[in-house]
């Protein structure tokens, strides 16, 4: 035997896969992607013996291997190839007993690929409690594969799995369908066209070719029209005769105990969590109980972020000897890493929820709830999820949406989801909604400020629907858009396999926009610490001249953080931004908003360390009060009015509402949709939305 | 019958699945001629429906459903 075999782990949605791979992998898992496609590898190792170990490849979910989404297409692509280099040496089925027979029809179009099977019998006690019993013996025999009865979650049937694959003379290479009524001629040429001996495996691909995959489509449809071969028909015949094969297996194997059709608890509970009141109050409630731990329970480990930020930054400051270099790490690398994880805690909450939601199986309801609001707009019930992420971060957000298996569906979902209000997006709010009313004003018994803000949520929400309906218009859909789920029944959280997911989410912002935030962060250090030569040094030789002077009654500190402000003014940032000054104009936007604006392309928040930079606000970046009176107090030298007076402040509002000023949300969109087509559509129509809105809103209110 | 006329309480033999791309879809997911269904619920607004199939739970969409002809038990 070899010192590693690949196992692809093969099998349904919410057969029990992850918590199989997770038993059998632990921690030892990575994720990366599959070869040309945005699809999560996630492979991991399992030591069989001492000289032997198992690499494991968790392929996604699918019902069958005529692929219907892209996450399924993945699974369809690795097990078809045998010149892949993910492709096994062994499958290892996992199938729920409680719902056998859907489960093995996936299993016999597997094994006819002529990939070897072992089929993991998971959920057993589950179709016990039901009443069903499988005699594995028995389910061996007549499906000609070694069976394992396991148990994922709890583990149980770990160690049998390990000696299985390493009895490779016991790997099964039974075949179940027969293609007796196919003429022959066709499937020899699809053979040829498709370079395929196993003539399944040909016609399969040349199926799915011919609607799916652009390789030889044409020249398959040619071969398909010439002998008048119905796709359709063909993969509903096979289908049923696969199912008839099952039929039979099961029949010998499966016995029956006395009437136990107790109310299962699923059944039940969806009385209530799916009904017309109870179910819309329960998810509006569990809405809320999210929002709340955004928003309030998240600023402890945020302010514990932001500290030790702080601190590192002031230490390398004063470690390091000053110049360039000291100032591109505090100010270009450790201020970028400092906005990455300063969201990390909000996320992971969000994702915390959204997983434990998942596994207990609550998730798939919320699709079934919210299914028919979603739909006058283009998107389905499985969009609803992606969207609710998207106020944590769009990166994430918009990687959720691949089980969205109708294109044009999934396209508008991640159109949209930039739209819903994002974490970055809170500290903007904050402090322009402390510019517009007081902390403590009240409105009745509610807080004005956490109005507004909720608001500015609410205005978000309403743009993405109304654009999801806006595109819904244009694009054209090339399929029928079905919604079909599973509902699962309910089970218990499992602690690891929330801890796992949370892990890879995390890790998913932090590299997937963390990479691209501190980028663009040290992109903009320098065009905010670098300008046109001669200015910058007229700016040094000023303070340098005030600093000499002892009279002008300031200290040293505020002198820096002066020259940091006129500094910044003469930088290439300030040149952008008073080349930018009459495009913005009228919005209410002056050349120092439109510095904040094109340093928020990092990442929005940045807005309010740049504002507090050209305030010369010096010291705790943090002090809001410090930065809104500043802004506050400044007065238009032409009107004499406050130059953040009500229309400006919520023209950009608005403005932070729309605009699409994320680069990782630029860049996850172009890897996801495979273009730069869409990835540029959003941006401009992000960017025409957020402009004529602030128009009109500075206009409403001047 | 089709199955979007299904009510509580009765259960039906799916005797047909009409349109193409619905009946390949659906035969993967277990719906097929011959199987016992079940109404389970009705989403808040009326639609989907969830319905038990053999031994598992799904949701459809009502317009898909008028496609499934039943039969009653």
């Amino acid at each position: 035997m070899k010192q590693e075999i690949t196992v692809a782990l093969v099998g349904n949605p919410n057969s029990g896969k992850t918590s199989l791979f997770n038993a059998l992998t632990g921690l030892n898992q990575k994720v990366s992607n599959f070869p040309g496609t945005t699809v999560d590898k996630k492979t991991g190792y399992t030591r069989l013996n001492a000289d032997t170990r198992a690499q494991i490849i968790d392929l996604p979910g699918t019902y069958s291997l005529y692929p219907k989404s892209a996450d399924e297409l993945v699974t369809y692509e690795i097990l078809r190839n045998k010149a892949e280099t993910d492709f096994p040496d062994l499958v290892l089925f996992i199938a729920d007993a409680s719902n056998l027979k859907r489960n093995l029809l996936l299993l016999t179009q597997v094994a006819d690929l002529g990939v070897p099977v072992i089929l993991a019998l998971n959920m057993t006690d589950i179709a016990e409690r039901r009443g069903v019993f499988y005699d594995v013996q028995l389910l061996s025999d007549a499906l000609q594969v070694p069976v394992v009865p396991i148990n994922a979650r709890q583990r149980k049937g770990i160690a049998e799995i390990k000696a299985h694959l390493l009895n490779e003379q016991n790997y099964s290479k039974h075949t179940y369908y027969s293609l007796s009524g196919v003429n022959e001629q066709l499937l020899n040429e699809v053979c040829e066209i498709t370079d395929k001996r196993n003539t399944y495996a040909a016609l399969q691909y040349a199926i799915n070719a011919s609607v799916l995959l652009n390789t030889k489509a044409r020249q398959i449809r040619t071969c398909f029209e010439k002998y008048a071969f119905d796709t359709r028909g063909f993969q509903e015949k096979e289908i049923l005769a696969r199912y008839h094969i099952i039929d039979e297996a099961v029949r010998k194997s499966r016995r029956e105990k006395a009437n136990s059709k107790l109310k299962s608890i699923t059944a039940q509970a969806d009385k209530i969590l799916t009904h017309r009141i109870w179910g819309i109050a329960i998810f509006l409630g569990l809405l809320f109980l999210v929002f709340q731990a955004i928003f309030s329970w998240s600023t402890y480990p945020m302010d514990w972020v932001e500290k030790g930020f702080l601190v590192s930054s002031q230490w390398v400051e004063d470690t390091l000897p000053a110049g360039v270099l000291n100032d591109l790490l505090v100010h270009g690398i450790l201020a970028g890493l400092s906005g990455v994880m300063v969201f990390l805690p909000q996320i992971i909450i969000l994702f915390a929820f959204i997983a434990i939601l998942e596994d207990v199986g609550y998730m798939a309801r919320v699709g079934f709830i919210m299914d028919r609001i979603m739909r006058p707009f283009g998107m389905n019930g499985k969009s609803v999820v992606p969207l609710i992420s998207g106020m944590a971060c769009a990166v994430p957000s918009i990687m959720a949406s691949r089980s969205i298996e109708n294109k044009k569906e999934r396209l508008i979902t991640i159109l949209v989801i930039p739209l819903m209000s994002c974490s970055a997006r809170l500290p903007v709010y904050t402090l322009l909604i402390a510019m517009l009313v007081p902390e403590e004003a009240e409105w009745g018994p509610f807080n004005l400020h956490g109005i507004v803000m909720m608001l500015m949520y609410l205005v978000g929400f309403g743009a993405a629907l109304f654009s999801a309906f806006l595109f819904k218009q244009f694009i054209k859909s090339e399929t029928k858009n079905y919604f079909m789920m599973e509902l699962p029944g309910y089970k218990l959280p499992l602690a690891g396999n929330i801890l796992i997911t949370l892990f890879d989410k995390g890790k998913a912002f932090v590299w997937g926009a963390g990479k691209i935030i501190v980028a663009v962060s040290v992109i903009l250090w320098a065009l905010a610490s670098f300008g046109p030569r001669d200015d910058m040094r007229a700016v040094e030789a000023k303070y340098l001249q005030m600093s000499m002077d002892a009279g002008s009654g300031k200290t040293a500190e505020e002198l820096a953080t002066m020259k940091d402000a006129e500094k910044l003014e003469v930088s290439y940032a300030g040149v952008f931004g008073k080349w930018i000054e009459p495009v913005i104009k009228p919005l209410g936007f002056d050349w120092k908003i439109g510095i904040a604006l094109i340093t928020s392309l990092a990442a929005r928040e940045v807005f309010v360390g740049t504002m507090s930079t050209i305030y010369s606000v010096g010291g705790d970046i943090e002090d809001l009060n410090n930065i809104r009176a500043k802004m506050g107090s400044e007065f238009d030298n032409q009107t004499g009015k406050p130059k953040y007076s009500l229309a400006t402040v919520w023209s950009l509002m608005i403005f932070y509402a729309f605009a699409l000023q994320c680069m990782s949300t630029i860049s996850v969109v172009q890897t996801e949709t495979r273009s730069w087509k869409w990835a540029s559509i959003q941006f401009v129509y992000m960017t025409a939305l957020a402009y004529l809105s602030s128009l009109a809103v500075f206009h409403l209110f001047s | 019958m089709k199955l979007s006329e299904l009510q509580f309480g009765q259960t039906a033999v799916v005797s047909e699945v009409l349109g193409e791309d619905l009946s390949l879809k659906l035969f993967e997911m277990g719906l097929l001629p011959g199987e016992e269904v079940a109404l389970e619920n009705i989403a808040p607004f009326g639609d989907p429906i969830a319905i038990r199939v053999g031994e598992y739970k799904m949701c459809l969409r009502l317009q898909d459903a008028e496609n499934i002809e039943i039969k009653l038990n």
